[in-house]
């Protein structure tokens, strides 16, 4: 019960229901949808690039609290990044939900994406917290 | 019996303080079909069909008595007409192949409703796009349910298959059955009914309904994950050719060519699921000791408590209909302005277990323009301590993102 109450804290909740993330962007570089068959969550993601440096994200569709924070959460992470240092954050992030990072010196280059650490002991929500950091791994792998 | 002492046979429920509100996903089980399992292993285990001696003998026996169980079950003409699978998929995707393949032509049509699980809906899609014919919807009305005239507008000439949920798994609807096969059969077609989520509740008589075919699942009937039952009328059964080829199937096998078993072991190929057979006539055994009568009785009682007292809770949205005759034993959801899983994941803290998603029925919750629900369904075990618990569970949901939630 403490994990859950842990997990839908203050910050996560404003995320997820009022995100100012959760808009257009004009003329992205990158848009990709990202999908969860089971349980219907979809989100398309955002990108505008300068160079080799993020410059702004967006993303907008609809799921639940974790999947819609993750996401929120994870463009406030990631913007004004290089792209290298995006790919090691994603990382982190998805070796930290899967348990295999827990080494509390790397996870700080998380931010506040370290809110979702009590993700990983809810094994029915770690497909929510990851949707968004696969979809934009995508993107970058894609280059 | 009533609920409480019902539920002092599940011995998951014994052993894990939970309400457990997701039997239209799967049932728990009672220690008579556990018992009936361990007893077969311990006493009759051999593979059916094959041996001479004894003991395969016994075994066969013991499978083809739950044969001739489910046929006095369910009414059918002859234990012939029961075949058994390895689930409600696997049953219709039989008949989608073996029968739907070789009857139906370009431009004539198949006609199913909005509201069938996927098991009963992309089959169909295939066999329409294979053959060049069209795949039609019944929709449903405001009040969750399929007006005489839509089947009258829908169910035509043309219609040659018509497959039908007799329980709406995400609803709840009970479909007039009746009705849409005695209008099939004026317009030539034949009906497939999807018992999967009646026939734990409600006694099923293929005859008086005049069913062509008629499938469900062992497991949300208290018996064990695996099995599935197909039904169907021996002339029809006759006229279609094997589904899976392979041994005991067979009669006579050439090097070029077979000439196969008659009904049932025609549907049969490979060895079967024995324990799983053996399980599913327990099952039914004790629902008949519990009757139907009482069933319906427990859970009418535990149904309208919870739809009473979610009725009172003005956040919610609730998927069912106002008609409580047509109603059987499954809730469908929403509180508004948040996402079931995360109100299914809370709900879990509380001991409550609900499914939250589409409910393999995705067309359906387009039709309402929704994503997903959450989904309580109830059985004979479940008591108003259950239904207290989810409220409990659901205000608690509330609390947590009522300063959230978008007006």
């Amino acid at each position: 019960m403490d994990e859950l109450n842990d997990v839908y804290n203050e910050l996560i909740m404003e995320h997820s229901m009022n995100s100012y993330n959760k808009k257009k962007l004009e003329n992205p570089d990158y848009s990709e949808i990202g999908h969860n068959p089971n349980c219907g969550d979809e989100i398309t993601l955002e990108i505008k690039l300068d160079g080799n440096v993020i410059k702004d994200m967006a993303f907008s569709g609809h799921g639940c609290a974790i999947s819609q924070a993750s996401t929120s959460i994870m463009i406030d992470t990631l913007k004004g990044k290089t792209i290298e240092e995006a790919k090691e954050i994603i990382k982190t992030f998805i070796d930290m939900i899967k348990r295999e990072e827990t080494d509390e010196e790397n996870l700080k280059k998380l931010e506040d994406a370290i809110a979702f650490r009590n993700v990983s002991h809810m094994p029915a929500r770690v497909k929510c917290a990851l949707l968004a950091w696969h979809t934009i791994e995508d993107i970058l792998n894609k280059r | 019996m009533n609920a409480e002492e019902i539920k002092k046979d599940f011995p998951i429920l014994e052993n894990r303080k939970i309400s457990y509100l997701d039997s239209g996903a799967t049932t728990q089980k009672p220690f008579q079909v556990i018992n009936a399992i361990e007893d077969f292993y311990n006493r009759y285990n051999a593979n059916p069909h094959r041996g001479a001696y004894s003991l395969s003998i016994e075994a066969t026996e013991e499978y083809e008595n739950v044969r001739t169980k489910i046929a006095k079950f369910i009414n059918a003409k002859s234990r012939e007409e029961i075949i058994f699978s390895k689930n409600a998929t696997e049953s219709l995707n039989l008949i989608a192949y073996s029968y739907g393949m070789s009857n139906v032509k370009q431009d004539d049509e198949i006609v199913i409703s909005i509201m069938e699980h996927h098991s009963n809906l992309v089959p169909w899609q295939n066999v329409t796009k294979a053959t060049g014919s069209k795949l039609s919807y019944m929709y449903i009305n405001e009040n969750f349910e399929i007006d005489d005239e839509e089947i009258e507008n829908k169910i035509t000439d043309k219609t040659k298959i018509v497959g039908i949920t007799h329980v709406s798994n995400a609803l709840g609807t009970i479909n007039n059955v009746k009705k849409i096969i005695d209008y099939a059969h004026k317009k030539g077609a034949v009906v497939i009914v999807d018992a999967s989520q009646s026939i734990p509740h409600m006694r099923i008589d293929v005859q008086a309904l005049d069913a062509d075919f008629l499938i469900f699942s062992g497991h949300k009937m208290l018996a064990p994950l695996g099995i599935g039952v197909l039904y169907g009328k021996k002339e029809i059964l006759n006229s279609m050719s094997p589904f899976l080829m392979g041994g005991d199937m067979i009669e006579y096998v050439y090097e070029q060519d077979t000439t196969f078993a008659p009904l049932p072991n025609k549907f049969e190929a490979g060895t079967q699921n024995v324990e799983g057979v053996i399980g599913l006539g327990a099952a039914m055994d004790y629902i008949e000791k519990i009757g139907y009568d009482n069933i319906q009785k427990i859970e009418k009682e535990v149904v309208s408590y919870a739809v009473e007292e979610l009725s009172k809770l003005d956040y919610l949205d609730l998927y069912l209909t106002k008609n409580k005759e047509n109603h059987s034993s499954v809730i469908s959801f929403n509180i508004k302005g948040v996402h079931p899983h995360d109100v299914a994941s809370i709900l879990d803290g509380e001991g409550v277990c609900v499914r939250s998603g589409n409910h393999c029925a995705q067309p359906l919750m387009r039709f309402l323009g929704i994503d997903s629900t959450c989904r309580a369904s109830f059985y004979i075990y479940n008591t108003k301590d259950d239904v207290d618990r989810l409220v409990k569970g659901l205000k608690k949901a509330y609390s947590m993102f009522e300063k959230y939630i978008k007006k």
